[in-house]
């Protein structure tokens, strides 16, 4: 584990996004996605991302791993510590991707292998990104699967993903991520499709997780809610842009943009909920 | 508001499922009982797996129960057939979670709004049933000229608003809402759960709003019915129950809504309720909540705690007069 600490005053940058622009052509025109976004992630912080469907919060996330799909034309700068990710081919992205910044998806069901047993899908990572032991790599998944607080970790490990619930799957998503201890978690709306007890169980978790490696998480979702309790900056985007960047007790007090400003007025009053 | 619209006694209702090659019973609902009043929200809340859309489905008869009442309107719905069922529908209605899947995709919006009245007021004309339906449409926040629409050409939320305005057209005394919200994003939520409102204040019609987003319950119903496991946890009025929730259950649900406010939020700190809803295939002996509460005793195990009045609120609860003004948890 990099043991790279933020300072008080500079907090040290692991990710660095400048002018990042991810359009579509089609038929109907060129349609922009993200729009000119600048944003840096600092090391051990958690970011959250909030915006609605079609403000382009998702394609920032892929963009960053190179997981946007072959027609997307993609613009600017994303450096991970220096290096910058949209120009490097695909093997030495490979080495990046999994390793140093992982990614947690909404749907565990489809991001996970149907086919492989839970306990071979977080293998792989182990033996692709650290070269270890098929012995080894057992031992660590199996750790791994403990961390996320799931009972019986040796019979579940031997199971398959749709043996498992989906808060249990989602967990296997975190477990997986991190296998190769990664500086950088991407989480893009994972506990949406959960229950919200399921739910408060999984950003419990990430909570922990976040201490216990100190990596940073960018955590996207459109639940502000969600970022309240987890995130210690917000950045909200709209239509492509990141239309507002602030501390999370500064944007829920005193939010700037417009934009912000309705979204904080649609939720819905809470009073008294203890 | 006093009359109860709909009264619902001792619901039983159960799935055929296989489980390792052997045909076993999933018993989605059991012993359910509750009243609607006319022009009464009733929201319906739970995990996934509870029976909250199961019972919306019995309500409307779309799903076959093992025993219990379903009295609507005076009548027992579980005893009416063809014709006469068939006219009772034009008293209950249901708007479903995905709007747009709900909408015939080769229908006209006009065409869509106009079935139900075809059905229903087979003494409109043409004409009428078409002028009916542009006003029903400007109603819901969209405007005339979109009749000669596709579904296709619609938003989630303006899907909503259709699906809406299709439940309103006949008139009904009831509607079904099945997570009608949950699909939406926080401000299309918002104006669609203004809309329901609204239309619920003009036409006084009673709402069975299945959700699980407890916010926009709290906003829209005006008591709440608490599913675990296909059992009534708790029954109340919805400022009671999120002032002072009763049920260990409905604590622990209340505690794991998200709160928008970094303050609050990391100030209660309130460990998450543990563990997973146990499988309906094999429910916990006595009070079925018993493996993931906090205040389980012996008895929780030997006996299912009758639905029973404390306060303003019903509560399945052996513990319950020791748990009021306990800290939640």
């Amino acid at each position: 584990m990099p043991s790279i600490r933020a300072t008080a005053d500079v907090p040290a940058t692991v990710l660095q996004i400048r002018g990042l622009n991810v359009r579509y052509l089609t038929p109907g025109g060129s349609v922009t996605a993200v729009d000119g976004v600048d944003l840096d992630v600092h090391a051990g912080e958690c970011l959250g991302i909030v915006g609605e469907s079609g403000s382009g919060k998702t394609q920032l996330l892929l963009s960053i791993l190179g997981l946007l799909p072959p027609q997307a034309r993609i613009g600017g700068s994303v450096r991970y510590r220096g290096t910058e990710l949209l120009a490097l081919p695909a093997d030495q992205l490979n080495r990046v991707r999994g390793a140093r910044i992982a990614m947690i998806f909404q749907d565990p069901m489809t991001a996970l292998n149907p086919y492989m047993r839970v306990l071979d899908q977080l293998r792989e990572v182990a033996c692709l990104h650290d070269g270890l032991t098929r012995k080894a790599a057992e031992e660590r998944a199996l750790a791994m699967i403990e961390g996320v607080h799931i009972g019986e970790p040796a019979r579940r490990a031997r199971q398959y993903p749709h043996e498992l619930s989906g808060g249990m799957r989602q967990r296997i998503m975190v477990a997986m991520a991190l296998m190769a201890e990664p500086e950088i978690i991407l989480a893009d709306e994972p506990t949406t499709a959960l229950d919200v007890t399921v739910q408060a169980q999984v950003l419990a978790l990430l909570q922990e997780v976040r201490e216990r490696t100190g990596a940073a998480l960018v955590l996207v979702t459109h639940d502000l809610g969600v970022v309240a309790q987890l995130a210690d900056r917000i950045g909200v985007m709209r239509a492509g842009k990141l239309v507002e960047l602030a501390g999370c007790e500064e944007l829920f007090a005193a939010p700037r943009h417009p934009y912000t400003q309705s979204l904080l007025r649609a939720l819905p009053s809470l009073d008294g909920i203890p | 508001m006093s009359e109860a619209l709909l009264r619902v006694r001792a619901l039983d209702v159960s799935y055929a499922v296989q489980q390792r090659g052997r045909n076993v019973r999933l018993r989605a609902l059991r012993g359910v009982s509750f009243e609607l009043l006319r022009g009464e929200a009733l929201a319906v809340i739970g995990e996934s797996g509870s029976g909250k859309s199961t019972l919306g489905r019995a309500v409307l008869r779309l799903i076959d129960v093992d025993a219990g009442e379903i009295v609507f309107r005076g009548q027992d719905l579980l005893r009416l057939r063809g014709e006469a069922l068939r006219r009772m529908r034009a008293h209950l209605q249901m708007i479903f979670q995905d709007g747009l899947s709900a909408l015939d995709p080769r229908m006209q919006i006009g065409a869509i709004l106009g079935e139900p009245l075809q059905v229903f007021r087979p003494e409109l004309t043409r004409a009428e049933r078409h002028a009916a339906a542009g006003a029903m449409l400007e109603r819901v926040g969209l405007t005339r000229a979109q009749l000669g629409r596709y579904p296709h050409e619609f938003s989630g939320g303006q899907a909503q608003r259709i699906g809406i305005a299709r439940a309103l057209i006949v008139g009904p005394e009831l509607i079904v809402c099945d997570e009608p919200l949950s699909a939406l994003d926080v401000s299309i939520k918002a104006q669609i759960a203004a809309l329901l409102k609204s239309a619920q204040q003009e036409t006084h019609v009673a709402l069975l709003f299945i959700a699980h987003d407890l916010p926009a319950v709290r906003q829209l119903c005006d008591r709440v019915l608490v599913l675990y496991l296909g059992r009534v946890m708790e029954i109340a009025p919805t400022e009671a129950l999120f002032r002072a929730p009763v049920h260990p259950y409905t604590r622990a649900l209340l505690a794991a809504v998200p709160v928008p406010d970094p303050r609050r939020a990391r100030a209660r700190r309130i460990a998450p309720l543990a563990g997973e809803v146990p499988s309906a295939l094999a429910p916990p002996s006595g009070c079925v909540f018993r493996t993931r509460c906090a205040h389980a005793v012996d008895r929780c195990a030997q006996e299912v705690p009758e639905l029973r009045a404390i306060g303003h609120s019903l509560v399945a609860c052996h513990r319950a007069e020791e748990l009021i003004g306990s800290a939640p948890g």
